[in-house]
């Protein structure tokens, strides 16, 4: 147990080596993209009837010309220091910017997750005890075709049934459109939520059941099981003795390492929803060639990832003292 | 024991493979043959419900929707196709590079995956299709780029696992060169696991080929792939034409299934233990 320490301080180090090396990737496609920023955002006609001299202002503005080395390193001094630099597009401090676009799209990410989650391993369980059956079948099936289907147009359906033809739920953003700022109740917030987690949520259930199915269909073939069912356990009491253990702890690693993809979906959920979260902002951002914005949310996000992918490799540690060893698994 | 059925297992994967690989190259087919048709605006008969006529419904511009849609789709399987093919081949030499090629070039790789693997996908594409210029290339080399990574884990376990069996060892002995050993011994054994990996990829580049279009980040208008039919559709869904939408997508969701199908299948016929996995 002694080498906990010693494990995690390298994981930390290789965290933030990884996370450097991120913001140059990101730094370095940015600058190398043929679109010129002043064109994408001020316009072919608009900058044909401006002064040599506003020109040279914008170009100024959107750093066309800084060296691009140069410019990296002064961002990255000023990243250290705790300052994002200033959003092109929103003119407003990074910080603040994605401040408020990662609590809508948090909100809405930890409920797909969480909700996700839960039905996946319960699915997962439900079907690989009842391995071959009409229920395994069901729920196979299901996953084979959640798994196909595109995000987006998932989203575009339910948009379509309940926005557009039953009305029950609004159309998009987060909060009602016209209604000021202190007028938003919780409530509010939650009814323009609703639609964009539960589309969150559908898709990322498949992943995790079908994985929760083969574990459960492992244990189910085991000895332990074997001999617990000639004792004459069945059903419910047979999974929570036996199987749930089991079957939790994989489960749950898996959760922690899939926030990649719930964030690749909320992009795509977001931009449907026109939900203001850091995903649409990711779009726009990209779209409009924001620099400082862009970097900053790759940066968040990796982060995130990183962050889930350190916590699965340390609850494997946590939970199966084969690995702990050193033992590697696929 | 059980029911006599009407095939057996076999003779299932074989009928299912057969039927999305013919269904696969009808799309294809169509989708060249109807690509000046996919163009064809008609002010006549815009906005039309699905009907026998249209089966799929016309858009605003009066285009035939089941042709379009036909044409988004082949061109999104070109894509997807391009792209797995070059994202299968990065991970075959990427996988086999780290397998062989010492511990430097293993941990430069593995840190490699870790890395893609850190962004999440959908932002990665974004910055490499923005860094190429938004276009086609942009988003072939975007998906050919973020899909390897699996695969090339899985084969370099392969290797790693077939460079320890006694045969290659017994032929190292025997003075065989490494050109040779890699040749006859670890090859064959590789190519199954590459081809299902390589069908594998198509699902994926193809969803998030349609997704990165979808976003504004792909093709150009002009080119009716599906991501850029559907982005579209969003803006008319409000106005209650929902057929823009449902069938453009349902075909989408149809290819990528038959894609999974036909990925499952050639897994089943090429290696028949996994079946029992």
């Amino acid at each position: 147990m002694k080498k906990w320490p010693a494990y995690m301080g390298k994981q930390f180090v290789r965290m933030v080596l990884l996370i450097v090396v991120v913001s140059i990737v990101t730094f370095a496609l940015m600058k190398a993209s043929p679109i010129d920023p002043l064109q994408a955002n001020v316009g072919q006609a608009a900058l044909g009837s401006m002064s040599q001299e506003q020109i040279e202002k914008l170009q100024e503005y959107w750093g066309v010309n800084t060296p691009p080395v140069k410019q990296y390193l002064e961002w990255a001094k000023d990243f250290i220091k705790g300052d994002m630099g200033v959003s092109l597009l929103y003119r407003q401090p990074v910080t603040k910017v994605i401040g408020v676009k990662l609590g809508n799209s948090l909100f809405l990410m930890i409920f797909a997750w969480v909700l996700s989650g839960i039905l996946g391993i319960v699915l997962g369980v439900i079907a690989g005890m009842n391995r071959g059956k009409t229920v395994d079948k069901g729920i196979k099936g299901y996953c084979l075709v959640i798994s196909s289907t595109p995000t987006f147009w998932l989203a575009l359906l339910l948009l379509m049934i309940f926005s557009v033809w039953l009305k029950l739920l609004p159309i998009g953003l987060s909060v009602p459109i016209g209604v000021e700022a202190s007028g938003v109740t919780f409530a509010d917030r939650v009814r323009h939520a609703i639609l964009p987690a539960v589309t969150l949520s559908i898709t990322g259930v498949s992943n995790i059941a079908l994985h929760t199915r083969e574990k459960m269909i492992d244990i189910m073939e085991s000895d332990y099981v074997l001999f617990a069912r000639s004792r004459g356990e069945t059903g419910w009491k047979l999974f929570w003795q036996h199987g749930f253990r089991n079957v939790l702890l994989p489960a749950i690693t898996l959760q922690f390492a899939s926030i990649s993809e719930i964030f690749g979906g909320s992009v795509l959920v977001e931009q449907v929803f026109s939900y203001p979260g850091l995903g649409q902002a990711a779009v726009s951002a990209g779209l409009g060639s924001d620099m400082p914005l862009l970097m900053a949310i790759t940066i968040v996000s990796a982060l995130f990832v990183f962050g889930g992918n350190l916590i699965a490799n340390l609850l494997y540690g946590v939970i199966d003292p084969r690995i702990r060893r050193g033992g590697a698994k696929g | 024991m059980k029911k006599k059925k009407l095939m057996n297992r076999r003779q299932k994967v074989l009928f299912g493979l057969c039927f999305s690989v013919l269904f696969l190259i009808a799309i294809c087919i169509a989708g060249v043959l109807c690509t000046e048709e996919a163009r064809v605006t008609d002010f006549s008969r815009k906005n039309i419900a699905p009907c026998l006529q249209y089966l799929f419904g016309t858009d605003w511009l009066g285009r035939d929707m089941l042709v379009r849609t036909l044409k988004g789709m082949s061109l999104s399987i070109f894509i997807g196709i391009l792209s797995a093919v070059i994202s299968a081949v990065i991970a075959l030499i990427l996988g086999i590079a780290s397998a062989t090629m010492g511990k430097r070039v293993d941990g430069f790789i593995t840190w490699l995956i870790d890395l893609i693997m850190g962004i999440p996908h959908m932002l990665l594409l974004i910055l490499i299709s923005v860094a190429l210029g938004k276009g086609f290339k942009g988003v072939v080399i975007g998906v050919a780029f973020t899909h390897w990574t699996s695969l090339a884990r899985l084969i370099r376990a392969e290797v790693i696992q077939l460079k320890e069996s006694s045969y290659i060892k017994i032929a190292e002995k025997l003075g065989k060169s490494k050109w040779y050993i890699a040749k006859k011994h670890m090859l064959p054994h590789l190519i199954p696991q590459f081809v299902v990996g390589l069908v594998l990829i198509f699902p994926h580049a193809i969803l998030h080929e349609s997704s990165i279009t979808f976003l504004g980040f792909g093709l150009s208008t002009e080119q009716p792939a599906i991501g850029i039919i559907l982005s579209e559709a969003m803006k008319y869904l409000v106005m209650g034409k929902w057929w823009l939408a449902l069938f453009p997508g349902l075909f989408l969701v149809l290819t990528v299934i038959l894609f999974y199908v036909l990925g499952e299948s050639l897994r089943k016929l090429i290696d028949p233990g996994s079946v029992h996995e």
